[in-house]
């Protein structure tokens, strides 16, 4: 397992002085040598300024001194670019650091790079970056998923110890699903939101992605928490680490949602599901089979309330102030209409004009309400089902990575892969994507762990010791370990 | 036929924090273009709005005000629409629950009397930018952020208004209920108080409501009543002549003195209004609401009554007195420092009045206090003296700021009223006078007006004369 690193792996090796900040580092940036070439994780890596923090690290260690982690390129840093993977932020500098880019700086971590994402995080492949795409590890032939794609490819092939990513509908489970890695989307209102650059707002949610569920814990730790600049940062009990790897899991109540076991789940991942909760089972877990009777009303849901949420969001991007502008335009309406069809790319600019629609005079009922409505009724699902489950265990995508190409014609096959992750989104409950085994193909599975609102704790609990017993986070991808 | 005007009007008014809705970037005005602003108010991505809590605070002492009921939860909501002044491509604004409802304020004028305007409602929202377009041989347009997230109030009028003098009268009561709650300067010339009119005709007696227009760009009480009275005749004309009025957006031209069409209906924006995921509804609790209308000074119309009742004054002249705030309190402080409000009423809208009217001056600008005015009143009131001299007196008062015992020392005015004084200088001008004194003990009452006059000469004006008078004809008489 040469130059691949958990958190708490290189923490215990910084203890014990068998490797220092610098020396963890260029490791580091020679595994990016060696494989960013073929992965494409990154939109910008900064090794040197790496390299030069590093050597420069004084004590006392804060919790992520020395710790090389990657950023997903929606998360603005203060003098670093970021584009959102969009033509039309391309060049962007931001005068001003995200709560979560603050945090990161705070504890000490080392940037790493920004990582590719689809544009606007808006598709399920970074296929829709308007930069690149980025290669899955696993099978350069197959996407990372998306769209944090860039931060799960960037962990699985060790260019980094962890990261961050932001999850709207799947983003960070689906393709840490795809990754073989640990990804959390917390509880909304757990992570400010302030400086993440917004896709639906009522939805968005910053969270790490890690080698190991004991990362995903110990990162969000550091990252969650109150914040006054996001109004809907949530003002509740801190997230304790300890809580979630301490403990045993011995009596807890798994519920399984038969919805999410039926057609269109691909017979392996069903299978390596299944082989995981009997797991669960063996570590002292009770298993109840439950419902959640709107859960095939979850991606209509959410193409309505996320798209209509996104047509405002990027309104901004309009060649006023920053980003693109396109040149030779004879007026206002020519310069809008210019730079917005040649910045934007055609997912973003299809999700704009399907939330434009949802929100026009005499639709707004029919859509944009109902779906709020719909979104209601979803969300009760859940909070019924927590009444006699701890947690809600699915797979956290139907298939595994799929092949680059494959659905970019098919938007609609495209939004499927997300079925399983998006009804979380839209109750804003926490939930934690691990592998739990591999397909015929050696590409990984990913188990999805649902947990009540802000009760991270227990999924984390779950995972934690699910890792604890099993090996498939510790399997290395062909491209990064050759 | 005889026609009737509905109007209804929509004013923005400017709250007065000294930081944004949504920014703590100050709200201050005449700075440099762009220099208030930060990436919040810039709508740079990711940034979020945090609401400035003060904001809400003065627009829920605006609503009480005006009389309306605050609703218990609001929600703010996106107003979406492009312009480069408008960063973030959406105003923040409340729309299907704003903060406050149902609420009303009087008018009275000689014609019609005694009016209620109601008010549907009072919401939040943030102000825009500004574009500025460059001259002729600049192609270039420019934009000021610098006002974008000035906290503003809208308040919506019931299409309760008849006339156009009505409309500047609820304007003018409108800006004095803000300016009296602190709520807002509502200064017109400065843009903060803006105001919008929405205008039908229908023969009189009728119930049913005609097309109406809406009419922008009224920046003075003035111009809201010319135009209103322009586009009421336009109307007029119109259908007069079979012509159909088109629903449109009108702009009131101030050099040709008439409204223009500007957009029509079928060119509206479709302002896609959600509730903003970034905000959490705003909830009012009893507390708050209680602490807000503990805080409210006495309105104006309650005031009025009261400076009616307590000080004998005319409606007339407490109207005058409470026409804001500070003159109200000044004219109390000087009645209370004082035996005769009525005196103080007076000279405040007397020479005062002439004084402050003649320099654009306001009872804030005053050098003098009002205990100093008290003291003129009094000083009248003793026959210390007269009320020519008080003119004159009141003059240096305003000129310099100087109190009247001072001026009145300094321009020796103080009358003689001390018998002893008098008695001497009366005796003297006797003495010297016997021709005069002959005449009177034949009969000849009137030579006492000479007498006076010389005594007044002799004092250089100073002897009380209702003293001299007295003392004249008693030592006349003994002579
Ligand atoms: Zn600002």
């Amino acid at each position: 397992m040469d130059g691949f690193f958990t958190i708490s792996e290189a923490k215990a090796m910084f203890e014990k002085g068998e490797i220092s900040p610098a020396e963890l580092a260029s490791k580091v940036a020679e595994k990016i040598d060696k494989v960013e070439g073929k992965v494409k994780a990154f939109v910008n890596t900064y090794c040197d300024e790496m390299l030069d923090k590093a050597k420069g690290l004084k004590e006392p260690k804060t919790p992520l001194w020395g710790l090389p982690i990657a950023v997903k390129d929606n998360i603005c840093i203060k003098g670093k670019e970021t584009t959102c993977s969009s033509k039309i932020l391309k060049g962007f500098i931001p005068p001003y650091d995200a709560t979560v880019a603050e945090r990161l700086s705070a504890a000490g971590y080392l940037l790493v790079g920004k990582t590719n994402l689809d544009e606007f995080a808006m598709g399920s492949s970074t296929e829709n970056s308007g930069l690149f795409t980025t290669h899955n590890p696993w099978d350069l032939s197959r996407v990372p998923g998306g769209s944090s794609g860039g931060s799960a490819a960037a962990v699985a092939a060790g260019e980094c110890v962890a990261a961050v990513g932001s999850d709207t509908g799947g983003s960070i489970r689906q393709p840490a699903s795809f990754c073989g890695v640990v990804g959390l989307k917390p509880t909304y209102g757990r992570v400010s939101r302030f400086g993440l650059v917004a896709f639906a707002s009522s939805l968005d949610q910053i969270g790490p992605i890690t080698r190991t569920a004991y990362d995903a814990a110990y990162l969000l730790s550091v990252i969650g928490g109150h914040d006054p600049r996001d109004s809907t940062s949530a003002k509740v009990e801190p997230f304790s680490f300890e809580n979630a790897v301490k403990e045993g899991v011995k009596g807890l109540v798994v519920g399984i949602p038969k919805e999410y076991f039926s057609e269109g789940l691909d017979p392996e991942v069903k299978e390596k599901v299944e082989g995981a909760i009997s797991q669960l089972e063996d570590l002292g877990v009770r298993v109840e089979e439950i419902s959640l009777p709107h859960s095939p009303y979850g991606v209509a849901t959410y193409y309505l309330v996320a798209t209509a949420e996104a047509s405002s969001n990027l309104a901004r991007y309009d060649g006023v102030k920053y980003g693109y502008r396109a040149e030779g335009v004879k007026d206002l309406m020519e310069m809008y209409l210019e730079t917005r069809s040649k910045g934007f790319g055609d997912e973003v600019k299809r999700r704009i004009m399907l939330g434009t629609y949802a929100l026009s005079s005499g639709y707004y009922d029919a859509y944009y309400l109902k779906a709020q409505k719909v979104r209601t009724l979803i969300k009760r699902d859940f909070d019924k089902a927590f009444e006699t489950c701890d947690a809600i265990v699915t797979p956290t995508s139907p298939t595994p990575a799929f092949k680059i190409g494959e659905k970019m014609d098919d938007p609609l096959t495209m939004y499927l892969s997300d079925i399983y992750t998006i009804s979380v989104n839209l109750a804003g409950i926490p939930a934690v994507s691990i592998p739990c085994g591999f397909s015929s193909d050696n590409l990984p599975i990913g188990l999805q762990i649902i947990g009540r609102p802000f009760d991270e704790e227990t999924i984390l609990r779950l995972a934690h010791n699910y890792q604890m017993v099993t090996d498939h986070h510790t399997k290395i991808p062909p491209c990064g370990g050759e | 036929m005889e026609y009737e005007a509905v109007i209804g009007l929509e004013v923005h008014a400017q709250l007065r924090t000294d930081s944004k809705i949504f920014c703590s970037c100050s709200t201050s005005f005449g700075a440099d273009p762009n220099t208030h602003t930060c990436p919040v108010c810039l709508g740079m991505p990711g940034v979020l709005p945090v609401l400035n809590e003060r904001v809400m605070e003065l627009a829920m002492k605006a609503s009480l005000a005006l009389n309306c009921t605050i609703n218990p939860m609001s929600v703010f909501a996106r107003k979406n629409y492009f312009y480069p002044d408008l960063p973030k491509g959406y105003q923040i604004s409340q729309y299907e629950l704003p903060l406050a409802e149902h609420g009303w304020i009087e008018i009275e004028t000689e014609e019609y009397g005694k009016r209620r305007v109601g008010i549907t409602r009072v919401h939040v929202e943030e102000d825009a930018g500004k574009n500025i377009h460059g001259g002729p041989d600049d192609p270039h347009s420019y934009v000021d952020l610098n006002r974008t997230g000035v906290p503003l109030i809208e308040i919506v009028s019931e299409p309760d208004i008849r006339h156009p003098e009505e409309a500047r009268l609820y304007m003018q009561k409108l800006r004095m209920i803000l300016r009296y709650v602190g709520a807002s300067n509502a200064d017109m010339e400065k843009g903060e108080l803006r105001c919008d009119a929405n205008i039908s005709i229908r023969p009189k007696g009728s119930t049913e409501l005609g097309v109406k227009t809406e009419i922008k760009n009224m920046n003075s009480f003035r111009h809201v009543q010319r135009a209103l009275e322009y586009e009421i005749e336009r109307q007029i004309e119109a259908v007069e002549a079979g012509e159909r009025i088109v629903q449109e957006t009108r702009l009131w031209n101030v050099e040709k003195g008439i409204t223009e069409s500007m957009r029509s209906k079928e060119e509206a924006h479709d302002y896609r209004y959600f509730p903003d995921p970034d905000l959490v509804p705003y909830v009012v609790s009893d507390e708050m609401l209680e602490r807000v209308r503990s805080e409210l000074p006495e309105l104006p119309d309650a005031k009025k009554e009261r400076f009616i009742e307590q000080y004998g004054l005319s409606s007339y002249d407490a109207s005058l007195l409470i026409s804001s705030r500070e003159m109200a309190d000044f004219f109390e402080e000087a009645a209370a420092a004082c035996s005769s409000p009525k005196a103080v009423s007076n000279w405040m809208l007397g020479d005062l009045a002439g004084h402050m009217n003649a320099d654009g001056a306001d009872i804030e600008d005053l050098r003098f206090s009002p205990k100093d005015l008290a003291r003129l009143v009094t000083l009248v009131d003793e026959g210390k003296i007269s009320g020519k001299q008080a003119k004159e007196v009141l003059t240096v008062m305003y000129r310099e700021g100087k109190d009247p015992d001072t001026v009145v020392k300094e321009k020796g005015m103080e009358q003689i009223s001390d018998e002893a004084a008098l008695i001497e200088v009366i005796k003297k001008v006797i003495a010297e006078n016997p021709t005069e004194v002959e005449k009177f003990k034949a009969g000849k009452k009137k030579v006492v007006g000479f007498f006076v006059g010389q005594v007044m000469r002799a004092t250089q004006n100073k002897a009380n004369p209702k003293v001299v008078n007295q003392l004249l004809v008693k030592l006349l008489e003994e002579a």
